[in-house]
């Protein structure tokens, strides 16, 4: 029997510490090149003023909502750029900052959550999947499309984001079966932020670690800490890479933390001590990779500098998208549900647009 | 059933057609979709060395290999999840729910995805899967093998659910169906795999999405589909001993649903019953009956009638006699439209 290999460590390996120090448990984690390392933190500090400017706007009433991503930038940038060009990436609702960081224009990321169309951008042009609402249901998806590349001979990987609440539905554990009877070209990376909104994981799992259920469906399973940039990348990075080789699945789990609440309509302080909250804040995972390449000399005020100024700008280019005034068109609302509109829907739009007019015709 | 459809289009020599089950037609529609699409692919629980439960993947493994045609875990959500997935990069999966009622698990993929995906991405992620579920009861069950579940599914926009009365429209309708760029849920009754009938089996056809009629008739419109196609044909056969016409008409398509076929045909006949095997409550026939009330009020001579099953769980195999319709409760509805007052 062969279960060497896949029972992750105890400790979750890290490659730079909280303090930007070397981390003190690389395991077999390589660290990335330092134009990798530079190309994290700038995905991340983009990444999380577009977070900050979207719970503004939030705030504001521009979206519908928004489940922040803050505390998780390390994940959301590490996943997506660990993938190739050719691969696909399985987001969740929490995941707009990995979607943008995969290159998703910023207005179309936020299409779902300002309420104009489930989803905004086309899934076939950077290969991302629409944002999945549903708790683990991208996960047989992204398996699914992962075996169609192997019977096709496509050289494809798919890569799903899920949370530590979506392992305890019942489509993560049929993924994963499926996955690893398949051998399928898939990434398994559980953001374990410690919360399923409000239930924290001791009420939601008994298992040592999320990372060690892999062992049971014969995946091997790697345990990181999810707020070192360089290791979520590099752990990612060679599942893409084991996967693409024929070596099948991996579980990684990144543990982590979500500084804000689970919505803008949450209230997080009813659930967890602002005590947690700030020792979080102290292991903030940018702060963390910009304190390294400081130290290594990979990264100076003027190219900080830089850095912030392009933040600002996708912020501003942010805030006046999604401040323009423009609602989606009713007439839509039939299209899409058929390749053909059905009789019965024409007469619906039909019927729509009659009431419209009315409408319109009335009106002072 | 003795319907003999003519021989396929550019058949170079004539055949005579042959008996055929429905269990066989769709096998054939099955293997005729494998060897005409490489992107088709069928698998599910027990289809493959097995060859399904039903034996209606029997012999296609063998035929197309492993990589067309395979077992799968005992899981659905995970054959539904997993065939959206291989529809999103290119394959045209066929998949095997084994029975009605296990299709349960797979419910959210059917209808938080499945049904959605091309909605939700504006038309850009098109789903062609074909789900199919042997469905309906007849057969002496135990509990949850019986189960007409289509209002289920036909209550979601964005699936299309079919369902064949005959084995030659069984062959149709799936070829159709894999064909189809939209999900659809190809709804097999159970009770009929074994019905025979002498006919051709061809691709060509009514349109998936159009009901047909059966028996022409003019006094009744006898509505039915699935299963009860051919309890429907029976009853139509014992009315005319009674002097009632009556139509039968094989809906074939129950989302969308072909109203300009009932309405044309319950505008000429003045009244309707129409009969399913589900319960009668909030059932498919439900909506049958409102959608020719608006459309054809002026025209009705009576009430339209539902012939169902009853409100209750499906039954013990020893008391489904008493749920089922039947050809004498189709008899009695029939004898319900208030002839009395049309003054002939």
């Amino acid at each position: 029997m062969v279960t060497q290999g896949l029972l992750p460590g105890a400790a979750p390996l890290q490659l730079i510490d909280p303090d930007g120090r070397p981390g003190q448990n690389p395991g077999e984690l390589t660290l990335p090149e330092p134009d990798v390392l530079v190309g994290l933190h700038r995905r991340m500090v983009l990444g999380r003023r577009f977070d900050t400017q979207a719970t503004v706007l939030a705030k504001q009433g521009r979206l519908a909502v928004y489940p922040s991503s803050r505390g998780q930038d390390a994940c959301q940038a590490g996943a997506a750029l660990a993938l190739r060009d050719q691969d696909w990436l399985f987001p969740t609702y929490r995941d707009a900052v990995a979607i943008l960081t995969r290159g998703v224009d910023a207005a179309e990321t936020l299409t779902l959550l300002r309420g104009d169309w489930h989803c905004g951008y086309d899934p076939y042009e950077h290969r991302v999947a629409p944002q999945c609402t549903p708790l683990a249901t991208n996960t047989l998806h992204a398996v699914g499309l992962a075996h169609a590349a192997t019977l096709q001979a496509k050289d494809q990987v798919a890569l799903v984001l899920l949370g530590d609440g979506a392992t305890s539905e019942g489509d993560t554990h049929e993924a994963l079966n499926f996955a690893a009877l398949w051998k399928a070209p898939v990434v398994f990376l559980v953001q374990n932020n410690g919360y399923a909104i409000s239930v924290p994981l001791a009420k939601q799992s008994a298992a040592p670690t999320l990372a060690a259920k892999g062992i049971g469906y014969g995946i091997p399973g790697v345990l990181i800490d999810g707020n070192d940039a360089a290791a979520v990348y590099a752990a990612a990075r060679a599942a893409v890479e084991r996967a693409a080789s024929g070596g099948g699945p991996t579980l990684i789990e990144a543990i982590t933390y979500r500084l804000e609440a689970h919505t803008n309509a949450d209230d997080a302080t009813r659930y967890r001590a602002d005590d947690e909250v700030r020792g979080w804040l102290a292991r903030d995972p940018i702060a963390r990779l910009e304190a390294y390449l400081r130290a290594e000399h990979l990264l100076d005020d003027e190219a900080a500098g830089r850095v912030a100024a392009e933040a600002e700008q996708l912020a501003a280019d942010v805030r006046d998208r999604m401040s323009a005034e423009g609602a989606p068109d009713p007439a839509e609302l039939f299209e899409h549900v058929y390749a053909r509109p059905t009789a019965a829907l024409e007469r619906q739009r039909a019927a729509l647009r009659a009431e419209l007019e009315e409408l319109e015709e009335s009106a002072p | 059933m003795t319907t003999v459809m003519s021989p396929p289009a550019g058949s170079t020599a004539w055949q005579a057609p042959a008996p055929v089950t429905m269990a066989a037609a769709l096998n054939q529609a099955l293997a005729d979709s494998l060897a005409a699409d490489d992107r088709v692919v069928v698998f599910g629980e027990d289809v493959g060395t097995l060859g399904g439960v039903f034996r209606i993947t029997d012999g296609l493994a063998a035929k197309f290999g492993e990589h067309r045609v395979f077992d799968t875990p005992i899981a659905e959500s995970g054959i539904v999840g997993t065939a959206i997935g291989m529809a999103m990069n290119g394959l045209v999966p066929v998949v095997e729910m084994q029975f009605d009622a296990f299709a349960y698990p797979a419910f959210e993929q059917i209808t938080s995805h499945l049904a959605k995906l091309r909605n939700r991405t504006r038309g850009r992620v098109a789903l062609p899967v074909v789900i199919r579920v042997p469905f309906g009861g007849g057969i002496g069950g135990v509990e949850h093998h019986s189960d007409a579940s289509e209002a289920y599914y036909t209550h979601t926009a964005g699936l299309r659910v079919v369902t064949p009365g005959t084995p030659a429209d069984a062959y149709l309708l799936l070829r159709q169906a894999i064909r189809c760029p939209d999900p659809v849920v190809f709804l097999e009754p159970k009770r009929r795999y074994w019905s025979r009938e002498t006919a051709f089996l061809t691709p060509d056809g009514p349109p998936v999405d159009r009901a047909v009629i059966r028996r022409p008739g003019r006094d009744v419109t006898l509505i039915a589909y699935g299963g009860m196609v051919a309890t429907a044909l029976e009853a139509a056969e014992a009315a005319a001993g009674e002097d009632w016409d009556v139509e039968v008409i094989d809906l074939r398509s129950l989302s969308p649903l072909d109203d300009q076929t009932l309405t044309e045909s319950v505008s000429r006949t003045g009244r309707a019953v129409i009969v399913h095997e589900a319960a009668g409550f909030a059932g498919y026939g439900a909506e049958v009956a409102a959608r020719l009330t608006e459309q054809c009020f002026h025209y009705l001579e009576a009430p339209i009638l539902r012939v169902t099953g009853l409100d209750i769980p499906y039954p013990p195999p020893k008391l489904e006699q008493y749920h089922l319709p039947n050809t004498d409760r189709i008899l009695d509805a029939i004898a319900r439209l208030q002839w009395e007052d049309d003054g002939a």
